[in-house]
């Protein structure tokens, strides 16, 4: 146990972190968007799944990582397209329709991927990576902080944006009004359908953008199911968040942990069965789920349509 | 039936629909539509793939319904698919979402394949059949346990929970198999062979395990007990309206824990079954994944054990046919999933469809009979 502490271990730890709590970032601040506008989006997987195909093909022909996400923000957005008609506008069980998604993205980016490459996998250019100038030198954590891509960066950006969103615009305030008490924000003059089709789009392309982050700046390669149920950890932390955007960045910083800490325990020479890490994440869920279980906050309308004048 | 005897159905007049027969032909049209509709658009898929649609699906039926071989391997197939079937369907009742389905057939299975050679040599192999199910039964149940907990004491989401435990089971049930009951004699992880005289044995003059036998009776059990118990209707309650439940004095927190216990020990019924009917052992990363394709089929069956059966049929050919077709059309078998999620997806819309069709019949009435119904006169 005496390698726990140096360098190697601390710097795998967090700079893994980093990469696989990135994705977890785009996609909880995504749901914590459509859950405080009432819609529960069960289909954040597969929207995850499709950004991550999307994202790869685009950054696959294009050689450009910016096309990819690109690629990724748009195929998540279109996914979650189906949402917005089916589950705002037509108003059918968000739980059914986020399962068929999930399913159809599972499907059909796995017979997509099959039928054009087979069981290959081509490679991506690696991401270059932005270097902050003072702050990298910080002994231990800093290099592994602050030399990061670009988009990482950008993903922080977004959560602060969005935090400011919620507490200071109108925008914000029809969200949670949509989310909390539709009928109020319909007396208002403000169209329930119309914000809440605005915020499920937002958590599509947020989602998507976490996908293509996985296969374009995490793997550099796609292989099918490759989401591996980042689209439900990142619903979990938005749910433990309540809704805060702020804290939705510590809760993906710490299951990003967790999910990284298998390769930081192998470079501390440490070897725990894979199966018992990759149970690890989940495990942390359900373990903080047990213990913050009263504390969970859901917005009072999460999962009824709104339909005007109904009671 | 066939798409074209359904067609008409949606121009018959509204008092039409009264008779008996009107509403069983709407109610098979409702299960019937979507499947068609999904297909379709899965051939289209196909198409856009440079595969032929008609050479696929046709690989499908020849070798999951029309080979002998194949048909057999298809109702075996069911034993399985039907366990977990019903083992749903006593949750959705209750309206509860358990999709964790995977992780406790897993274990299930695991249990089975490493509790199994030793049982099956210390008892006679009749005792260690049933010993073996009931394991099965008993940690696919427990598997349930938090997921029951938190939804019942503090109203915790069990989509999330459920889906949390099943990935930690899966991985769980690999640990096990790599590790305390990995077998000595191979290479390759896995658990010990039951020796095939321990097996379900097969129904005679075919290949087919009498698992398939357990899967009937439970569905049977379940479709009375959903039908004719206060225990069915209370679930039913529950499901339908939660509050309501409360006021009539429903031991809420109670139901909600028993039916998510019977649907985990059916399901992990299901996975023993399947290691002691079909495989006798479990290999490292082993995962059929039936647990989420099995969802739709449940909800064209409207939750009803009995009528799930003929679905369950037909999912258990696609996924026979399916293995063969999806090879011979060079397309990985995930190819299914798409037709799955179509399926789920059609329905949805054709519920919605149906559903304001009877809203707009009713609509004069409405405040004399607000039933689903409609539109009487």
């Amino acid at each position: 146990m005496r390698g726990l502490l140096t360098n190697t271990f601390l710097t795998a730890l967090v700079s893994g972190g980093l990469l696989a709590g990135v994705p977890l970032l785009f996609g909880s601040l995504g749901e914590t968007i459509s859950e405080r506008a009432g819609i529960l989006n069960i289909g954040l997987e597969g929207m995850m799944l499709m950004g991550a195909y999307a994202g790869f093909i685009g950054a696959l022909y294009s050689d450009s990582p910016w096309v990819g996400l690109l690629a990724g923000i748009a195929a998540g957005a279109f996914t979650s397209l189906f949402m917005v008609v089916l589950c705002v506008r037509l108003g059918l069980d968000q739980i059914v329709i986020g399962i068929a998604l999930t399913l159809l993205a599972e499907g059909i980016t796995s017979v997509l991927h099959g039928a054009q490459f087979g069981v290959t996998y081509p490679r991506l250019g690696a991401v270059s990576l932005v270097t902050i100038p003072m702050l990298s030198r910080i002994p231990v954590l800093g290099h592994s902080l602050f030399s990061q891509p670009l988009v990482v960066y950008l993903g922080f950006a977004v959560v602060v944006l969005t935090h400011w969103t919620f507490r200071a615009t109108n925008v914000g305030l029809n969200l949670r009004a949509a989310g909390e008490k539709p009928e109020a924000l319909d007396a208002a003059g403000v169209s329930v359908t119309t914000t809440r089709s605005w915020a499920v789009l937002t958590t599509g392309a947020l989602a998507g953008l976490g996908g293509g982050y996985i296969s374009i700046v995490g793997a550099g390669i796609f292989v099918p199911f490759m989401t591996n149920g980042a689209g439900f950890i990142s619903i979990v932390i938005a749910m433990l968040a309540r809704g805060r955007p702020l804290w939705v960045i510590a809760g993906s910083l710490l299951f990003g942990m967790s999910l990284s800490v298998a390769t930081a325990l192998q470079l501390a020479g440490i070897n725990i069965p894979t199966d018992a890490v990759h149970m690890l994440p989940f495990a942390t869920v359900v373990l903080a789920l047990v213990i913050f279980a009263r504390q969970a906050y859901l917005p009072a309308a999460l999962g009824v349509p709104y339909v005007r004048g109904a009671r | 039936m066939t798409e074209t005897s359904v067609a008409p159905e949606v121009t018959l007049p509204p008092g039409a629909r009264h008779g008996r027969g009107g509403e069983a032909l709407e109610a098979l049209a409702r299960a019937i539509i979507p499947v068609v509709l999904a297909l379709l658009v899965g051939g289209l898929l196909l198409l856009a793939l440079g595969r032929n649609p008609l050479t696929f699906y046709g690989g499908i039926v020849r070798t999951g319904l029309l080979s002998p071989i194949g048909l057999q391997d298809s109702v075996t197939r069911m034993a399985p698919l039907l366990l977990i079937a019903v083992g749903l369907i006593v949750v959705f009742r209750a309206n509860i979402w358990n999709i964790g389905i995977d992780g406790q057939f897993l274990l299930g299975a695991a249990m089975a394949a490493g509790f199994g050679p030793p049982l099956a040599r210390a008892v006679p192999p009749g005792l260690a059949l049933v010993l073996l199910c009931l394991i099965g039964a008993v940690v696919g149940a427990a598997w349930t346990l938090i997921p029951a907990f938190l939804k019942a004491r503090y109203a915790v989401n069990e989509v999330i929970t459920t889906l949390m435990m099943t990935f930690i089971g899966i991985n769980f049930a690999n640990l096990l198999v790599k590790g305390p009951f990995r077998s000595t004699k191979t290479l390759v992880p896995q658990t010990d062979v039951l020796p095939f005289g321990s097996m379900l044995s097969y129904v005679p003059g075919t290949r087919i395990h009498v698992g398939i036998f357990a899967a009937v009776v439970a569905v049977l059990a379940v479709h009375y007990v959903m039908a004719r118990t206060s225990f069915g209707i209370r679930l039913d309650v529950l499901g339908a309206n939660p509050r309501a439940a409360v006021h009539l004095g429903l031991a809420v927190r109670r139901l909600t824990v028993i039916s998510f216990l019977l649907s985990g020990a059916l399901i992990g019924l299901a996975g023993a079954v399947e290691i002691l009917g079909v495989w006798g052992y479990v290999r490292a990363d082993w995962n059929p994944a039936f647990g989420l394709e099995v969802v739709p089929l449940i909800f064209l069956a409207r939750l009803n054990a009995l009528a799930s059966v003929p679905f369950v049929a037909f999912f258990a050919v696609i996924s026979i046919g399916g293995d063969y077709a999806t090879r011979q059309a060079g397309l990985p078998t995930d190819f299914l999933l798409v037709l799955v999620g179509l399926v789920l997806f059609f329905m949805a819309v054709t519920e919605y469809l149906r559903a304001r069709q009877a809203l707009a019949r009713g609509r004069p009435s409405l405040g004399l009979a607000p039933t689903r119904q409609g539109g009487s006169e």
